[in-house]
């Protein structure tokens, strides 16, 4: 009984440990370490790594870019929403605002873009679905991301950060055509 | 005068002072609990999409209410009880400052019933985090900091009575193991209320208007330090409960107080680097500030708990071994009191924590793999597997062991009792599990509704997805059943329960009334003895092999279920910097 008794060797740190427990510690120590080297690898060689690549913004200036591109790029509207088809490689921007992500993206299968995003108002959450990445949406802040989309077909674009009581009806959609 | 009661059943001790604090806030607790239910019932059945009950503005503030009333009120209030009695209690002391421990205890009690009204008046629907700029009532956040600094002073005087009680030489050597893990959950809590001081202040001086903007990715970065360090105080706490269940009902002793000490000490280093599992995929953050933030400094919390999860059932193993049940592997948990409420629900909590919300959580915290995880379903699956199947779980077993203890009462409704840990771990498992599926097929957490009503363009989810959450609700209702099961017990023991000495009596167990004057005839306990030493120990013996086949079960249901995610991972859209 000496889980709520004081230990029963005074000097309890000097008592030798078990061998069951240093061969259970070593393996979860390796396991650890493993999990650890995991991140560092995956930069090296795998392909989906988040970009670090940010800068702080206000609403009106990362509205005015956004804008700068839906005039430039515009090639129909659905829903009152515009469907922007920039050329592949080009710097590409979505903003998320009450509630609405904007514009609809139209982007080449296997093209690279520079991919933008910020909030004009609360914290967002962008959720390209059915794929399931999922981005934090931070108003104040411009995330770049290259993306490189390698599958082709419809995806939605769903709120997944609260965002108030029309959080559920905002929805985007970026388009990926096969060349 | 004495101030001292034993226990004659399981030769507790009981401190007047204290005995009380540890009702009030147990029943504090157990209060804020009933709300988390009740609030759990609307959130479960408006998700499950062919029922969708609540309209989306009460769904929202239902969901705010409930996950404050759980994670912060229920379990910190209980939390106290918890210091309250492995300081006194267990190192047969007197509590320094009681009036301190009052006034922290009622600041807690202010600010818990401010925040609630706040969330209740209906424009403080902010969910848990409050994120900024999204703003509630002033006296939200007002309601959390007097919460906060409520819980910091019980925490002090909690401090202050293992000084008093080492200067008493109340004591023989060192603290026992539990109490060890008091101290640790308590640290933790500091830093914890320290973090949330430093961004709540201003964001209530934000609301009320003396500050006119609070940068939301700062604001994120330190409410974390909060919100998810203050999950490492549960950790912490239910650790420390599993080894003192452990103890009272097998006699077991740690298998070495240097390896369990030593894991909880990396608890303390390193457990609080979690604010990065939710800023993995924020913008702007270095990738190094991610990496060893994330991995807790190369996973060294998460090495403690692996620690915890061989040294906990080892210990249990060790005990029934002991006793002679030896033969095979599994003998020691077969035999185990499976209809003993305080072991089944510990055990399961041992189990559901460290297979389901332990391995979750690593690996929704991996850098990349977060990714494919964030806020999405899959997130409050986690926490529910840690918090509710793992500390909640931990918490019921704990009560059952107390009400006899330290109410003297009597449990009521036994056969009930047995089958509750089941009902309650076995319907929130269900839950977690398919919930965790959903959250794979993208549904977001969070979500008034799958099927969008109302959005400018569509989008739908696989009936899959439709399916899952359905299974999971219906887990979701069969656990708030159990949980109703867990506070028709404890609050009809403490009213109906036959009582065990002479009490002062009706209601008196919510008032924080001790018992009858004649009850405390004790002027200074006996000096807690140290642990009676074991004749021969063999280290290089395997002692608990049936344990280490369920550790090494563990670690490749890790293995596999983290490569699985990677490879998940891959086959998403290439992107990086």
């Amino acid at each position: 009984m000496t889980s709520f008794l004081p230990p029963a060797d005074r000097i309890w740190w000097k008592v030798p440990v078990g061998r069951q427990e240093l061969i259970w510690i070593a393996i979860a120590l390796v396991w650890c370490l493993i999990m650890f080297a995991m991140m560092p690898i995956w930069h090296v060689y795998g392909k989906q790594n988040l970009s670090t690549e940010a800068y702080q913004t206000t609403a009106a200036k990362y509205g005015d870019k956004v804008q700068a591109m839906i005039d430039k790029y515009t090639v129909r509207e659905e829903g009152g929403v515009p469907v922007v088809r920039p050329p592949a490689g080009s710097d590409v921007y979505m903003l998320a605002r009450l509630w609405q992500w904007w514009p609809i993206l139209e982007l080449e299968k296997d093209a690279s873009y520079r991919f933008h995003l910020s909030s004009m108002d609360w914290q967002h959450g962008f959720s390209l679905q059915p794929l399931n990445i999922n981005l934090q949406v931070v108003p104040g802040y411009e995330m770049v991301i290259k993306i490189t989309p390698d599958s082709a077909g419809q995806f939605g674009v769903i709120c997944n950060e609260y965002c108030g009581i029309g959080h559920h009806t905002m929805v985007g959609r970026i388009y990926v055509e096969d060349k | 005068m004495s101030s001292f009661r034993i226990c004659p059943d399981s030769g507790f001790y009981f401190n007047n002072s204290a005995e009380r604090l540890m009702k009030v806030n147990a029943v504090a607790g157990v209060v804020a609990l009933l709300i988390a239910g009740l609030l759990a019932l609307g959130v479960v059945l408006t998700r499950w999409q062919d029922v969708h009950l609540l309209p989306a503005d009460t769904f929202y503030m239902v969901l705010t209410a409930h996950g404050i009333n759980a994670l912060i009120f229920w379990i910190i209030f209980f939390e106290m009880a918890v210091l309250h009695f492995a300081s006194t209690t267990l190192l047969r002391c007197k509590l320094a400052t009681p009036g301190w421990a009052w006034a922290g205890f009622f600041l807690m009690l202010i600010g818990a019933v401010m925040n609630n009204v706040a969330v209740f008046q209906g424009n403080s629907s902010v969910m848990m985090t409050s994120y900024v700029p999204m703003q509630a009532a002033p006296h939200f956040y007002l309601g959390l900091i007097l919460f906060a600094v409520g819980a910091l002073v019980q925490i002090f005087v909690f401090f202050g009575t293992l000084v008093s009680a080492q200067q008493q030489k109340t004591y023989e050597g060192s603290i026992p193991l539990v109490t060890f893990g008091a101290v640790t959950a308590a640290v933790i809590a500091v830093f914890t209320i320290a973090s949330g001081a430093i961004i709540l202040v201003p964001t209530f001086l934000w609301s009320i208007g003396y500050i006119n903007h609070i940068d939301a990715e700062m604001y994120r970065v330190i409410w974390w330090a909060l919100g998810h360090s203050s999950q490492q105080i549960n950790v912490s706490a239910h650790v420390a409960i599993w080894y003192l269940i452990a103890g009272v009902v097998f006699g077991a002793r740690p298998m070495s107080e240097k390896v369990s000490r030593f894991a909880y000490l990396l608890y303390i280093l390193f457990l609080q680097l979690a604010s990065a599992h939710h800023i993995l995929v924020d913008p702007g953050i270095s990738t190094e500030w991610k990496i060893f933030n994330t991995s807790y400094a190369m996973y060294l919390a998460v090495l403690a708990s692996m620690i915890h999860g061989l040294t906990v059932p080892g210990s249990i193993e060790v005990a029934q071994r002991a006793k002679g049940l030896n033969k095979g592997l599994f003998e020691w948990l077969r035999k185990a009191p499976w209809g003993n409420p305080v072991f089944s629900g510990m055990f399961i909590s041992l189990v559901t924590f460290g297979f389901i919300g332990g391995i979750t959580g690593v690996v929704m915290g991996t850098e990349q793999i977060n990714l494919i995880i964030h806020n999405t379903i899959y997130v409050p699956a986690h926490f529910h597997a840690t918090v509710v199947t793992g500390t909640t779980l931990a918490f019921m077993s704990l009560t059952y062991l107390l009400i006899p203890v330290l109410f003297r009462r009597q449990m009521i409704l036994p056969g009930l009792a047995k089958i509750q840990p089941y009902l309650f771990g076995g319907g929130m498992t269900i839950l977690v599990l398919f919930m965790l599926g959903a959250g794979t097929l993208g549904v977001s957490r969070r979500h008034w509704d799958m099927d969008f009503t109302g959005a400018m363009l569509g989008f739908e989810y696989p009936a899959m997805a439709y399916t899952l959450m359905a299974v999971g609700a219906i887990g979701g209702v069969i656990g708030i059943l159990g949980g109703g099961a867990y506070l028709l017990i404890t609050v009809g023991s403490l009213l109906f329960g036959k009582k065990l000495e002479a009490s002062a009596g009706f209601l008196e167990c919510f008032t924080g009334k001790s018992l009858a004057a004649s009850v405390y005839n004790v002027d200074k306990p006996e000096v807690v003895p140290m642990a009676a030493k074991l004749a021969h120990h063999d280290t290089s013996k395997f002692e608990a092999p049936g344990t280490f086949v369920l550790a090494l079960l563990l670690l490749v249901t890790f293995v596999v279920y983290y490569f699985i995610n990677w490879k998940y991972l891959a086959s998403v859209w290439p992107l990086g910097n």
